[in-house]
């Protein structure tokens, strides 16, 4: 993956993922930026891992659980869920109408 | 259907576990409250900072549902995110679990053949939108109540090779998860939700390409059949999804790789999402969910909770009591209520009285006790001790009858047994009688 320039169509795609829509400039600025944070991440490359067993978190814990109790001192009230949003309805979040049938 | 095409089918169903609180939060599991946003909290919300923590009951429930299906337990296992960006979903990722699910490799008989399970696994419940035009504007209403309920996925190799199958499939996964008493997999609530892939094989292309080879090729495409809530639709979308792509396929063409949703009121599928917007769910291990290990210890603290298996109960009960399945399966849920069934059988036997009768008198007649079901068949109530009296009285008044039966006019019998009964002035079971009668002769 190394000196790769990042094409116009991943830069869209990474932004469709990302749900962000970009202007023209945009798009040729962060292909540039993506491109040498790929880069730099390509780094790791040089790291000889062989005999390394893949690591997916770094806590050392493990069996964490909660007992099947339902803990209703951390539940908010609607109006406190619904707080920090601009847009509702009748203790409802309200989006702009999404696909459905 | 003509022979060209063997319709291929795999199946994804998700049923919400009916746990008393969330997957990873402590809110309590009730996701079709009346009022919105009553049961929610940081963790189902996605507020920044908040950390989830596995619910130990919603994995032990998991493990029980893979070993009913006869699933291989996974040892060693973990949560991944898995990222899209949709309103139902705030932290923009869904805790689920990728390449190691609870439990792999099952399998589910059907009258057609068994449906080899390929995982089951454990993920959060997404909230709900409600589509509305307010003040002229379409918008999406949300409700977080169902966000982070537990929700588990049964995922099938394609197996199946039509819609009546895939409908027996369903409904036989539904009774195992309801024996089980892990979730009441109400479809119309969402409390079940089944897709499924379909494709279809051209039979003849195949016998050319691959004449020395039994096991076919899947085909190049297959669309995903999504969302829905009951068994006919199941079966009824199937059937439309069949005869369009056999329309597309006999002009030459090649299906488009989709999801697509079924409508109930015109009776047809359309698209929803199609290959070029085809999800890209960049999946990690959750850190802030730590690995789980199933030990042996625990795995079996869970088997000693399974009950007698699904399959192994019809047939003990076939043998030993002579009913039929597809009767007795309709008069209880939850292996609790098997017993308590059985228990029943028990007394019948007891009585005397004939639980294929009594069973067929639950299913038809609505009765519930076997106190209804002696008064509907007009059954008294008399004692063994009190019918030897009258027995021995009719037999002896009656030497000639006793004579033929000894001399083999077995049927004679019947006579004998009218005349106990006409003496009694009582109604009592034909079977019971007949039997005494002969421990007399």
């Amino acid at each position: 993956m190394s000196k790769k320039t990042l094409s116009t169509e991943e830069i869209l795609h990474i932004a469709k993922l990302g749900n962000l829509t970009l202007t023209e400039k945009e798009v040729e600025l962060f292909k540039k930026q993506l491109s040498s944070v790929i880069e730099y991440i390509d780094k790791l490359q040089e790291v000889d891992t062989k005999n390394v067993e893949p690591l997916s978190q770094t806590t050392g814990l493990t069996d964490i659980f909660r007992k099947d109790e339902p803990d209703e001192k951390r539940t908010l009230i609607p109006e406190e869920a619904l707080k920090n949003t601009k847009s509702k309805e009748n203790n409802l979040f309200k989006v702009k109408a999404v696909l459905t049938e | 259907m003509d022979k060209k095409y063997q319709p291929i089918i795999g199946m994804e169903t998700h049923v919400e576990l009916k746990t008393k609180s969330g997957m990873f939060c402590g809110c309590k599991n009730d996701p079709d409250a009346k009022k919105p946003n009553i049961h929610t909290c940081p963790v189902c919300l996605g507020l920044p900072g908040a950390l989830p923590v596995a619910n130990k009951k919603a994995i032990e429930w998991t493990i029980k549902l893979g070993l009913a299906l006869g699933c291989k337990i996974n040892k060693l296992s973990k949560f991944d995110r898995k990222h899209y960006f949709y309103p139902d979903l705030p932290k923009g990722y869904q805790i689920s679990q990728y390449d190691m699910p609870f439990c792999y490799q099952g399998k589910v008989e059907t009258s057609f053949g068994p449906v080899r399970i390929t995982r089951v696994h454990l993920e959060e419940d997404t909230g709900k939108l409600i589509h509305q035009n307010i003040n002229g504007h379409n918008v999406s209403l949300i409700d977080f109540n169902r966000s982070g309920v537990p929700l588990v996925e049964v995922v099938t190799e394609p197996d199946i090779f039509s819609s009546v199958q895939a409908k027996e499939y369903a409904k036989k996964l539904r009774q195992i998860i309801r024996y089980l008493d892990i979730s009441d997999c109400d479809m119309e609530k969402g409390g079940m939700r089944l897709e499924a892939n379909i494709s279809l094989l051209n039979v003849k292309s195949q016998m050319t390409n691959n004449k020395s080879n039994s096991k076919f090729k899947l085909p190049n495409y297959k669309v995903e059949l999504k969302n829905i809530n009951s068994f006919r639709f199941l079966e009824r979308g199937i059937e439309y999804e069949i005869e369009r792509q056999r329309e597309i396929l006999e002009s030459g063409k090649t299906p488009i790789q989709e999801t697509r949703g079924y409508n109930a009121e015109k009776n047809i599928t359309f698209t929803q999402r199609t290959k070029e917007e085809a999800a890209d769910y960049r999946y990690f291990p959750d850190p802030d969910l730590p690995p789980i290990n199933i030990s042996e210890k625990w795995l079996n603290e869970i088997k000693s909770t399974l009950p007698e298996p699904f399959d192994g109960l019809f047939k003990r009960w076939q043998e030993k009591y002579n009913l039929k399945p597809e009767l007795v399966e309709l008069l209880f849920e939850t292996a609790e209520e098997s017993k308590k069934l059985e228990e029943l059988f028990k007394k019948c036997i007891k009585e005397k009285l004939s639980v294929e009768k009594f069973v067929n008198a639950m299913v038809h007649k609505k009765i519930k006790t076997i106190e209804e079901f002696k008064k509907m068949t007009n059954i008294d109530e008399v004692s063994d001790d009190d019918l030897k009296v009258i027995i021995e009285k009719i037999l002896k008044v009656n030497p000639k009858a006793v004579a033929d039966y000894k001399a083999g006019k077995i049927n004679t019998i019947n006579f004998l047994v009218g005349m106990v009964m006409r003496e009694a002035k009582k109604k009592i079971e034909f079977q019971r009688l007949q039997d005494l009668i002969k421990s007399f002769l």
